[in-house]
């Protein structure tokens, strides 16, 4: 692989990579938490919170990384109190890239996981409050196993989306090879020199690869929910 | 164990205003659909909160809207038997049934074995609830909810998705649970035939308040409750015990009043049961007929009559100790001048005595 692959090459699919799974676990309880709150609650703002979700989904991308740039940037709010309070910076680094892909993969997750939460009877939950069963003992032993292909369905088009996460990322973070140089963004770069062709189809090809991987996997589970 | 309960709540297009006693033994929530019977058994598991009310386990308060007490549904200690199970799909029957028994309280009760055995569920540990047929299903559900050692046990309609042999299957297992188990139950129906096979006390509900309540026996021997029943549907149950198998294939049973013949029951000899003997089956005579193909003829007293909207008269008889119901015409009732007090003989042909309402006493 690492003979096929150039080192920078190798380095933007491993950047990815790893910018992809660890968006998609941090946002993994955040997800599961917008879902449920969606699909089981009313509450004031209700739509509102369901817009906010979903507005990456619709804005275009360098909007949304121009919008986390002013946010989390070292002048804007979020991103001060960050570096105040836990010393992390955001901008231009790959944590900045997670957050990115997170953002942009979140809204797909949410509704992977409220579809999966909405075929899970709330009737089955009461049956388990009748035996004695409290509301968090009742969520992990019996929603969220009936609801765990939804949300391994749900986490995988989040990966694949944060895999292939370009506008925001490249507003937010830039282009910096080795730090947040991903592979679509170093698709884009090696697009821009001459000669580069080749190892663009390389990236291309792997990225084609990983993405149908995704979705095959993501389809079959949703299948196998809907089976259920 | 007692459960009393006084309960107000406003549904959409209804009104909940229901009051009752239900002592140990199995109570029978009876009426029409919409009456509010499934309400009145969400209120007691907690899975409604009545407008207003109280709702006691002997001196455990589940709910008192005065006080503002309305325990969570997990901690009632309250089993209950879905008309739709509710099996949990993910698991195994032996995993749901254990399930039942993980915050089950610290009380006596049967085992998981003594379950299997009372339910015939054993064979169907290691499958999952979609390969479950209706009735195995509806018995392991019974058994789950009794493995959590609960206070009191709560039946909606738990046969009113099975068809008729499937009920005949369920029954003996209730009415073993009934017998064998302390554990009261609170028991939805709208099938009579249910009711006088299972209940020791019976409410009915109508539109949402009780309409009448009282002892099984009298309840379904009572005139005013043959509005509620339908006359088709009406009919005494009697206590009864099984005397003879005869080859011919009749079982004779006695009740207080005499012996009856009747198709062949499954019954030991000697097993204590009840008979349910429909209305519209009894033939008044007022002298001992005689060339008469039915074989069961019982010395009866009239006690009481009452005329319905069509041409028929329904007329409540002392029989023994029991009473009985005939259903006959307002002519034959004015032809044979019959009154409080009249004696008569009524005939009961065997054949019309179903099988599945000869229940265990």
């Amino acid at each position: 692989m690492t003979a096929w692959l150039g080192p920078d090459e190798w380095q933007a699919v491993a950047l990815s990579l790893r910018v992809a799974v660890v968006a998609t676990l941090i946002s993994l309880p955040f997800g599961v938490a917008a879902a449920y709150a969606l699909a089981r609650w009313e509450f004031p703002g209700k739509q509102l919170f369901n817009g906010l979700i979903h507005l990456p989904l619709v804005l275009p991308p360098v909007v949304t990384g121009y919008l986390l740039l002013l946010a989390f940037g070292p002048q804007g709010p979020a991103g001060r109190f960050l570096e105040a309070a836990f010393g992390v910076s955001l901008a231009f680094r790959w944590t900045g890239a997670v957050l990115a892909a997170a953002i942009m993969a979140f809204p797909l997750m949410v509704r992977a996981i409220r579809l999966a939460l909405e075929t899970v009877d709330p009737k089955l939950e009461s049956a388990a409050a009748t035996l004695g069963a409290g509301p968090r003992q009742i969520f992990l032993t019996v929603t969220l196993p009936l609801l765990l292909p939804g949300l391994i369905a749900g986490a995988i088009l989040a990966f694949a989306k944060a895999m292939g996460e370009f506008g925001a990322t490249i507003t937010f973070v830039s282009n910096i090879p080795g730090e947040t140089q991903t592979l679509p963004s170093a698709v884009y770069a090696f697009l821009q020199v001459p000669g580069g062709e080749a190892a663009a189809m390389r990236l291309v090809i792997i990225s084609v690869i990983v993405s149908m991987g995704a979705l095959l996997a993501s389809e079959m589970l949703a299948r196998r929910v809907a089976r259920k | 164990m007692n459960l009393s309960l006084d309960i107000r709540h406003s549904l959409p297009g209804f009104a909940l205003d229901v009051q009752f006693d239900a002592p140990s033994g199995i109570t029978a929530l009876f009426g029409k659909s919409g009456a509010g019977k499934t309400s009145v058994v969400n209120a007691v598991a907690g899975l409604l909160t009545p407008d207003a009310g109280r709702i006691a386990l002997d001196n455990s308060v589940l709910f008192d809207s005065r006080q503002n007490i309305a325990l969570p549904v997990h901690k009632r200690q309250i089993g209950y038997v879905f008309q739709d199970a509710r099996l949990f799909p993910h698991m195994t029957v032996e995993a749901n049934l254990a399930y039942g028994s993980r915050w089950a309280a610290d009380r006596p009760g049967p085992t998981l074995a003594e379950l299997c055995g009372l339910l015939d569920i054993a064979h169907l540990l290691a499958r999952y609830p979609r390969d479950l047929s209706g009735g195995e299903t509806q018995r392991v559900a019974i058994g789950r909810a009794l493995m959590s050692r609960p206070r009191m046990l709560l039946l909606d309609e738990p046969l009113a998705a099975l068809d008729a042999s499937r009920k005949a299957d369920i029954l003996p297992h209730l009415e073993r649970l009934r017998d064998e188990l302390a554990v009261p139950m609170l028991y939805v129906s709208h099938s009579v035939a249910e009711v006088a096979r299972l209940a020791t006390t019976v409410v009915i509900l109508e539109n949402g308040r009780v309409a009448q309540t009282g002892p099984v026996g009298d309840m379904l021997s009572d005139l005013q409750m043959v509005r509620q029943i339908g006359v088709r549907e009406a009919g005494a149950v009697l206590p009864a015990r099984v005397v003879a198998h005869h080859a011919d294939g009749l079982s004779e049973l006695s009740v207080s009043g005499g012996r009856l013949f009747l198709p062949r029951t499954a019954l030991a000899e000697g097993a204590t049961t009840r008979v349910r003997i429909l209305a519209q089956d009894v033939i008044l005579a007022s002298d001992v007929p005689r060339g008469l193909s039915a074989l069961n003829i019982l010395p009866a007293q009239v006690t009481d009559l009452r005329a319905g909207d069509g041409p028929g008269v329904i007329c409540q008889l002392r029989c023994g100790t029991d009473h009985i119901l005939a259903r006959i015409t307002r002519r034959s009732a004015e032809a044979m001048g019959l009154t409080p007090g009249h004696d008569v003989h009524a005939v009961i042909k065997a054949v019309s005595v179903d099988p599945v309402d000869v229940g265990r006493g």
